[in-house]
């Protein structure tokens, strides 16, 4: 059997999965069947991803012919962002039935079925080779991520994910009408014809409003300052489930598209040689790194901490891209990789603390380093690896966005990056200092350690920011084969 | 008359800026979305004003027609309404849920110091300070 053909069910399954999840009772059959769900896709794409490195496979829906047909045009770059997506889907399921359970009490069949969906949309929107596609997906994950926030606790997550709906709406709108200009221009919707028909018309300011359009749509998606407003609340008050997988993920996804569409769609004769992507990219992303580095280093929560670094994050892989050369390229999908692995681990730290000591504010959490030793040692190692500390996975990605600036002939650029990992050490040491050197609150009950059943996926995450510290030949040399293929041509 | 020719996307242009104008500007949640309908709804006219062909017909295959109007646009939308119709959906539930957490639905009233609970820190622009200890 031909892995290609098996290709859409890593989309089919959670899609078709979710519909029977709503259904289940209980608490344990619902997240059995997203976890397996979740599997599936994960099994699906990484016995894909090495055939993926040799060349794109394509399979059209339907057996008609793209780009009559709807095909899902599947490379190196795709691969590893859908195998990541999977893998952080199978990967913090485990450790989510516990803290659903405290978190999510009630009617669990339809909170798995809008993961599910949501998840299914992640994969849709990453494997799919059809532009308007893309739009229905970002859709359907999206949809589903604004009623998954809505689950919070508290109030205030409704607030959230009512501005996280309208912001987003406005930012898949916009994607929709630089799809149409595109429709208008060529007449065709599949990505790989599109690349081949627009030098024809490319200097139309059609076209360069489209380009515009779907810059500012998918910059609101991944959250690139300054259109990263919705973020930070959306992610302090969704359910600490839903905030891990979003984080590993959902930013990781748009980022995806936003550079399906400039290297392949438009080309990067167009975008970096005929208009002036490089500065723009450039200066957004030094702001980004800049501004969300700074205000996560005054936060109290630290859900909010982590949100606000995440935007500083999202500016390194755009810093990566903006050099528009492939060692850029490289970093920037590198990490875009590593990223997903340290905010999915110290955000299941934080989750774990958050199901103990029911708060992640930092004054709660002073001198909670003596009480649950072992999750804070893995917030620390997972900050470790955030900073950028050798042998961590965060400094494999730093490492190879130095170099890459270094190329690029922007030795000042190294200045700035070492200057925003600064701040993430303060912002990590803060955490530690509360924890381990400040006594504890009176108003705190004291707590014991998680059980193990949390540690153990806890620790697998961050056991995987050290392995691809070391052993990089899955991460590089996957962000090696997606730059090529970004930079080689059709998707 | 050259602008006359290009009526559908003034329209369109001018029902995206209303429904723009009133996300931005309204502070009231139902008609923020009811703006973004009318911002998705711009969007659809534009699509399905790009496939009519002048003189073209119904794009149904049948004796002494050649020209169509292109469908594919349509078939598209469709699939845009239904998508806006989700979201329309999704927005009011989220509207219901906030009304009954904090009996308001006016931007105004939920930033109101004197709506919050204590330890709450309001969501709007002062989240550079950090949340004020409980």
């Amino acid at each position: 059997m031909n892995v290609v053909e098996w290709l859409p069910f890593s989309v089919l399954v959670p899609l078709i999965a979710a519909p029977v999840c709503a259904l289940l009772p209980g608490r344990t059959a619902p997240w059995l069947l997203a976890w397996l769900s979740a599997l599936v896709s994960l099994l699906i794409m990484a016995i894909a991803l090495p055939l993926l490195w040799q060349g794109q496979v394509s399979y059209p829906f339907g057996n008609w012919p793209p780009p009559i047909g709807i095909e899902y045009r599947v490379d190196a770059a795709n691969g590893l962002v859908a195998l990541l997506v999977a893998a952080v889907a199978g990967f913090v399921l485990p450790w989510a039935r516990i803290i659903n359970n405290f978190e999510v009490p009630e009617r669990q069949g339809i909170f798995y079925a809008l993961f599910l969906l949501s998840f299914a949309g992640l994969m849709g929107i990453t494997l799919t080779g059809d532009a308007f596609n893309v739009f229905v997906f970002l859709e359907i994950s999206a949809l589903s991520t604004y009623a998954l926030i809505a689950h919070g606790q508290d109030r205030r997550a409704l607030l959230a994910s009512f501005r996280y709906l309208i912001i987003g709406t406005v930012g898949a709108t916009f994607l929709l009408i630089g799809i149409g200009f595109l429709y208008m221009m060529t007449g065709t919707l599949n990505m790989a014809d599109l690349a081949e028909r627009l030098p024809e018309v490319r200097d139309t300011s059609t076209v360069r409003a489209s380009l515009a359009f779907i810059l500012v749509g998918l910059g609101l998606k991944l959250a690139l300052f300054p259109l990263h407003l919705w973020l930070p609340n959306a992610y302090t008050f969704a359910p600490n489930f839903i905030t891990t997988f979003l984080a590993a993920t959902a930013t990781k996804v748009a980022l995806y598209v936003m550079l399906r569409f400039v290297f392949t769609v438009f080309g990067y004769d167009y975008s970096f040689v005929a208009l002036p992507l490089t500065g723009l990219l450039l200066t957004l992303a030094i702001a980004g790194m800049f501004a969300g580095s700074w205000v996560a280093m005054f936060q109290q929560n630290l859900k909010r901490m982590l949100a606000y670094s995440s935007v500083a994050q999202v500016g390194y892989m755009v810093l990566g891209i903006a050099l528009a050369t492939s060692a850029g390229l490289t970093a920037g999908m590198l990490h875009l990789f590593n990223h997903a692995l340290m905010k999915g681990a110290l955000f299941m730290a934080l989750g774990t603390l958050f199901w103990r000591v029911g708060s992640v504010r930092l004054d709660d959490l002073a001198g909670i380093g003596r009480e649950m030793p072992w999750t804070m040692t893995a917030f620390a190692l997972a900050g470790l690896s955030l900073i950028g500390v050798p042998l961590t996975a965060g400094f494999v990605s730093k490492w190879y966005l130095i170099v890459a600036a270094m190329e690029a002939g922007q030795a000042w650029l190294v200045i700035l990056i070492v200057i925003t990992s600064l701040m993430a050490i303060y912002y990590v040491w803060r955490v530690i200092e509360a924890a381990w050197f400040s006594a504890a609150p009176e108003t705190r009950t004291p707590v014991s350690e998680a059980p193990l059943s949390l540690l153990i996926p806890l620790y697998v995450v961050v056991a995987a920011n050290f392995w691809f510290g070391i052993d990089t030949r899955l991460s590089v040399g996957g962000a090696e084969a997606a730059a090529r293929a970004l930079l080689g041509g059709s998707p | 008359m050259a602008w006359l020719g290009h009526f559908n996307y003034w329209i369109v242009v001018i029902l995206m800026m209303i429904g723009f104008y009133a996300v931005i500007a309204r502070g009231n949640m139902v008609k923020k979305i009811m703006g973004l309908n009318l911002f998705q709804t711009s969007v659809f006219i534009m699509f399905i004003s790009a496939g009519k062909i002048i003189g073209g017909s119904t794009p149904v295959l049948r004796e002494g027609v050649t020209v169509y109007s292109n469908p594919l646009p349509h078939v598209l939308i469709l699939t845009a309404i239904v998508v806006g119709v989700a979201t329309t959906a999704t927005g009011l539930a989220l509207a219901v849920r906030i009304r009954e957490a904090y009996g308001t639905i006016e931007d105004d009233e939920l930033v109101d110091p004197a709506n919050q609970r204590p330890g709450e820190t309001r969501l709007d622009g002062h989240a550079g300070k950090g949340d004020t200890p409980r």
